[in-house]
């Protein structure tokens, strides 16, 4: 197998791997903020607006660390540079 | 009409026009023109303002809009918000017209670019720091840097270069990929589905533009804030030793 198809095949798996990897610890904290920002919301209706808001930004932080894992793989895929490096030699 | 292909992944890929070392490309054009909108839209709105009752349609959605920021400000800073509102407002409303005009053919946001979310990221971190020298001298903003103890200095800083990174990195991956997903199920099925998820990324665009410009509120409020807390608990204790006397 020569150099070309050994990074092609690399880049593909690593980066399935990487959002397949890389979204379970994000999905799992996602559950569990939403889980406890609605119990909250149930006990205190009042303070609906200011949970809700923390709740987005908390939301936002988490994600983003799936949204590196995406990015990650999307480099890998459209933007490779070992692979530009294999194709213009 | 596809502006960028399925392997580019910023319109700083697509260069329109080059002369020797300067290049134009989708990204600069696009912000440009968003500027005008914005400019030349807001003249057109605020140049004949009245008092009225009878005011224009065109006023009334500007006074929601400032409005809105202001008491999304307010409340979140728990400050007055006129000091924060041209470097909020303007944050904010330069993502939110950028991700939301994202459903026109041709046009690739220019937030879905690493260079501007790095560009509009730095300019918190600059910011940061000018707002805690004009509100408590140069010696004591320096001072919170070591607040607790000296050693947290280091990770003072840490933080300060890591959420700087991720405010750029968030609102790139999510605008990005936003296109990328429309873009890739355009390609496989061209009919009704991708409308539906192109409706969402309007939703999302404008949740990252509101986001973004809660994060630059609440580091920026974070360091003008302690100062005014200090004086707030040395009037009340002064009230209350007054009660007592």
């Amino acid at each position: 197998m020569d150099t070309t198809s050994l990074i092609g095949m690399a880049s593909i798996i690593i980066s399935g791997l990487t959002m397949a990897i890389g979204s379970i610890g994000p999905s799992l904290g996602e559950g569990k903020a939403v889980v406890q920002a609605l119990s909250s919301i149930a006990q205190q209706p009042d303070e609906a607006n200011t949970i809700t808001r923390t709740l987005f930004i908390g939301l936002a932080m988490i994600e983003s660390i799936a949204i590196y894992c995406f990015v990650i793989s999307m480099i890998l895929i459209f933007a490779n540079p070992f692979w530009r490096l294999v194709t213009t030699q | 009409m596809e502006l960028l292909h399925l392997d580019q992944i910023t319109p700083d890929a697509v260069v329109l026009w080059k002369w020797k070392f300067i290049v134009l490309n989708a990204t600069i054009l696009y912000t440009w023109i968003l500027m005008a909108i914005m400019t030349v839209g807001s003249w057109l709105i605020t140049r004949n303002l009245s008092t009225e009752a009878s005011s224009s349609r065109w006023q009334s959605f500007l006074e929601v809009v400032v409005t809105g920021i202001r008491d999304q400000i307010r409340e979140i800073s728990q400050q007055e918000p006129h000091q924060f509102m041209p470097f909020i407002g303007t944050l904010f409303l330069f993502i939110g017209v950028s991700n939301f005009l994202s459903f026109i053919p041709g046009y690739a946001p220019p937030t879905s670019s690493l260079s501007t979310t790095t560009g509009l990221a730095i300019s918190v971190f600059v910011a940061v720091p000018l707002y805690g020298i004009f509100d408590r001298g140069i010696i004591g903003y320096l001072k919170h840097y070591a607040e607790p103890s000296l050693f947290m200095v280091p990770l003072h800083i840490m933080s300060e270069i890591s959420r700087t990174l991720a405010l750029a990195i968030r609102l790139f991956g999510n605008v990005m990929s936003g296109n990328k997903v429309v873009a890739i199920l355009l390609s496989i099925s061209p009919f009704v589905f991708p409308v539906v998820i192109n409706m969402l990324e309007l939703l999302i665009g404008l949740i990252q533009a509101y986001i973004f410009a809660v994060l630059a509120t609440v580091f920026i409020s974070a360091v003008v804030r302690a100062q005014h807390e200090k004086e707030e608990l040395k009037n009340i204790a002064e009230s209350l030793g007054g009660l007592n006397g």
